[in-house]
């Protein structure tokens, strides 16, 4: 799925773009370079096209009859509707591979919760199931900020952590929750955006491919707190993060 | 007329009052609305500078307030953004340009309903006032940003100012929506039933094309505003549940709300939110072509086309909406359908864009090219700005890659350039072009080229590298970047002090154009009768207009070498011309 077979030649992200750790990330930086390029050349065009209407002053009228024939009358807009359309199709089958279906049944499953102005991270534990969850359990005071049942038996071993702690190359399925407003979960280098939403459970899934500490933003106005809603995601080797989640388990 | 003349043979205050503010005559109420606009716009500009200093130079004090905090910043975006897309890109282009030109233009001695009209400008004023008391009212202005999406616009306690704060917005644009529809019906019926006669659907020049088209928007999408506006209140005052959902938890407390769902309002709000982008600029894109035209010498190449156009826009327009909210948590398979929809919309844009460059270029191959006067100028940098904001639109408009830009910088870049330059653009065009007819005088040509050039500049330098600092990553509605992850965002402040400086240029190159007012209102060169040697019927000769035979853009002598003086036929010219 890395390229998807994009008929155009590949090459580096957009530089101002941080760099990519996600695996549909090299189509998604791919695809946006293009479009980029493509636009930019029209907007040179278009404004080198002005230039020349603006200084030109000829010393007598020439006549400036178009064509009569329409194929040449229409072919500019004929190009443009070509090219919208080969962007409109490329960028489908991108997001229809990213969002059509959902993570592997083999996939990690976490859960993230967004809160004023707080992200949680809960991992389901060894019986890869999530507990529960109740409203008005909510105390971040007492330790409960998600609302878990403690009568849940599913709920005893799940882990709930403010760091989203990833393993490369393997799938991870979320699940994105809000319990008060509608908040976006934005992970510049995942090249990934979703909004959580109160009433609403939203999946979302993609593959981290490079090891390292990311930044996990808030991209939904969210209240006063928001510019400082921020987490870190750490993606590191299978081995590392088994430690990690052991750690956090013996808690 | 007749009460202005009475009034300046003898002057009083109240006469004066009654004959140029309360008042049904259609220039007296254009002229109010110009105010209006320019009361909105001085201080949404001025929002903006202080959100633009405090990004540059996050210590910085406003004299009297200190600090600006988290809180201050998002009432200031807020407020800046409710300012200028309703009170100056709606009211400008959709409200003060008809009432001042609309009637002439097509031959009509008052508007269809002069009560409705002056009614809008009464609603559009209080809900201006009632907006502008969220900054006194207990907790400050709201904070949700101009979209306000719920929960955080319904439950009080989401946050300061969306308790009072908040319910100013929602009563303010309540009052500023039920003017829109009666200003509407009355532009619609004026349009549709008061033109002189011969001025049929084929030959009303593009600019009222606009105005019908943008009025039905206008009907249409402002009722749904009105209706979820309605729905809102009684989420946070009657205890129904529209948006909020079953055991919302704000700051550990639990709404007692049924089941309602935020993504009706999202739904809701860009079904209003999507067309209104078209309400600010379709009368801009009539304006531009009737100006390239006028100031090329040139018919409209395809002036049907681009009647044909405009109602394509309009009729699009609402099949888009979708596409505000790829990653909202929609359905996937919606994201597809307004992904294509919106790239649809991309077609007629573009037609319209060739249609300008075609009448340019023919008009550039014209003995002394084209004519650079200042309302030419702007139409072109409308038609810049239009191209440069236009183009970043197909990005957006796949889900695919909307997914990394959306709510970045990237985003603010391109709506600011589309809407907020283009559409500021088009206003400047028509004061430039237009005040001969309002004051009888002409705009200083020296002062304009000015104003024009720095305010391009100082445009671009704001907003161009916006593009980069979204690609980057940057988020809207930050205040600072000090949070956990700070240290692993990209350094931003360098390119907000660029940024910041660019629109100080942008905001000082306005004293121009005040300058350019106040002067040329009081010892500006004195206009002939249509010193634009303009076609369009606003600029007949005062006298009796009973027929129309011609189309709005006639011009002769088009492949000649001898371009003569006379070389249009205006619209009131006689059926039967020598040629």
């Amino acid at each position: 799925m890395k390229t998807l077979g994009w008929p155009l030649p590949p090459g580096p992200s957009p530089s101002w773009m941080p760099l990519n750790g996600a695996a549909h990330g090299f189509a998604l930086d791919h695809l946006m370079r293009w479009n980029l390029a493509a636009l930019a050349a029209c907007l040179l065009l278009a404004h080198g096209l002005l230039a020349v209407v603006m200084l030109r002053r000829p010393a007598t009228s020439a006549g400036s009859r178009l064509p009569r024939v329409w194929i040449v009358q229409a072919l500019p807009i004929l190009l443009f509707s070509v090219m919208y359309l080969s962007m409109a199709v490329t960028a489908q089958r991108l997001w229809a591979a990213n969002r059509f279906e959902g993570a592997a049944p083999q996939s990690m499953q976490v859960e993230v919760t967004g809160r004023q102005f707080q992200w949680y991270f809960r991992y389901p534990g060894a019986d890869a199931t999530f507990g529960g969850i109740r409203p008005e359990l909510i105390e971040p005071a007492n330790g409960n900020p998600l609302g878990l049942i403690a009568e849940d038996q599913y709920g005893r071993d799940d882990i709930v952590s403010s760091e989203l702690v990833l393993p490369i190359n393997r799938e991870v399925d979320l699940t994105l929750r809000a319990q008060d407003v509608i908040h976006g979960l934005f992970i510049p280098a995942m090249r990934l955006k979703q909004n959580a939403v109160p009433g609403q459970v939203i999946h979302i899934h993609f593959t981290p491919v490079a090891t390292g500490v990311y930044p996990v933003l808030c991209s939904q106005v969210c209240g006063l707190g928001h510019a400082r809603m921020q987490a870190r995601l750490r993606v590191v080797s299978l081995a590392d993060f088994q430690t990690w989640l052991a750690s956090k388990a013996s808690r | 007329m007749n009460t202005k003349q009475a009034a300046a043979s003898r002057p009083s205050l109240g006469r004066w009052l009654a004959s140029n503010v309360f008042t049904t005559d259609h220039r007296a109420v254009g002229i109010l609305y110009l105010v209006l606009v320019g009361v909105a716009v001085t201080i949404g500009v001025m929002l903006s500078l202080v959100m633009r200093i405090h990004l540059a130079w996050p210590g910085f004090t406003v004299p009297g307030r200190g600090v600006i905090k988290p809180e201050d910043y998002l009432a200031l975006v807020t407020m800046h953004g409710t300012l200028m897309i309703f009170f100056v890109l709606t009211i400008g282009p959709q409200n003060a340009f008809p009432s001042l030109i609309l009637p002439a233009q097509i031959g009509a001695r008052r508007m269809a309903f002069p009560a409705l009209n002056a009614a809008g400008f009464w609603l559009s004023a209080v809900a201006l006032v009632v907006l502008l008391l969220a900054f006194v009212v207990p907790m400050g202005a709201p904070i949700s940003g101009w979209t306000s999406y719920p929960p955080l616009s319904a439950i009080a306690a989401a946050g300061p100012g969306q308790g009072l704060g908040m319910d100013c917005w929602l009563v303010s644009l309540a009052i500023f929506a039920l003017g829109q529809i009666v200003s509407a019906v009355n532009t619609l019926a004026s349009i549709l039933d008061t033109r002189v006669h011969g001025l049929t659907l084929g030959r009303m020049p593009l600019t009222v094309w606009s105005w019908l088209v943008s009025s039905i928007l206008v009907l249409l999408a402002f009722s749904v505003l009105l209706a979820a506006l309605i729905l809102l209140f009684c989420d946070r005052h009657l205890a129904t549940s529209f948006f909020v959902p079953l055991g919302d938890a704000v700051n550990g407390t639990i709404t007692r709300h049924g089941d309602g769902s935020p993504l009706l309002w999202l739904h809701l709000f860009w079904f209003f939110g999507h067309p209104e982008v078209y309400i600010a600029i379709l009368p801009g894109m009539g304006l531009a072509s009737s100006l390239f035209a006028n100031f090329s010498r040139r018919p409209v190449v395809g002036y049907k086309l681009m009647a044909a156009m405009t109602v394509a826009i309009g009729l699009l327009g609402f099949l888009v909406w979708g596409h505000h909210m790829f990653v909202s948590g929609m359905n996937p398979y919606a994201g597809t359908a307004f992904g294509l929809t919106t790239m649809a919309i991309a077609i007629p844009s573009t037609i319209e864009v060739l249609s300008w460059l075609g009448t340019l270029w023919a008009g550039s191959k014209r003995k002394g090219g084209l004519i650079l006067q200042t309302p030419m100028l702007f139409a072109l940098g409308f038609l810049s700005f239009f191209i440069a904001g236009g183009l970043t639109g197909p990005i957006l408009a796949q889900p695919a890659l909307d997914v990394y830009l959306h709510n970045t910088f990237f985003v603010v870049a391109h709506f600011h350039l589309i809407m907020a330059m283009a559409g500021a653009f088009s206003l400047f065009a028509g004061i430039y072009y237009w005040f001969p007819l309002l004051t009888g005088r002409l705009l200083n040509e020296t002062l304009g080229r000015l104003h024009f050039w720095f305010t391009v500049i100082g445009a671009y330098g704001t907003f161009l590298p916006m593009h980069l600092q979204g690609l980057a990553g940057k988020p809207r509605h930050y205040s600072d970047f000090t949070g956990l992850a700070s240290n692993l965002l990209p350094n931003f402040l360098p390119s907000e002090r660029g940024v910041t400086y660019s629109a100080l240029l942008l905001v000082f190159s306005q004293s121009f154009f005040l300058w350019n007012l106040l002067h040329s209102t009081l010892r500006g060169r004195l206009a002939e009768q249509n010193p634009w040697k303009a076609t369009t019927l606003e600029w007949q000769p005062q006298s009796t207009l009973e027929m129309v035979d011609h189309g709005p853009y006639e011009y002769r002598n088009r492949a000649s070498a001898n371009e003569s003086e006379d070389d249009f036929i205006p619209q009131w010219a006689d059926g039967i011309d020598q040629e």
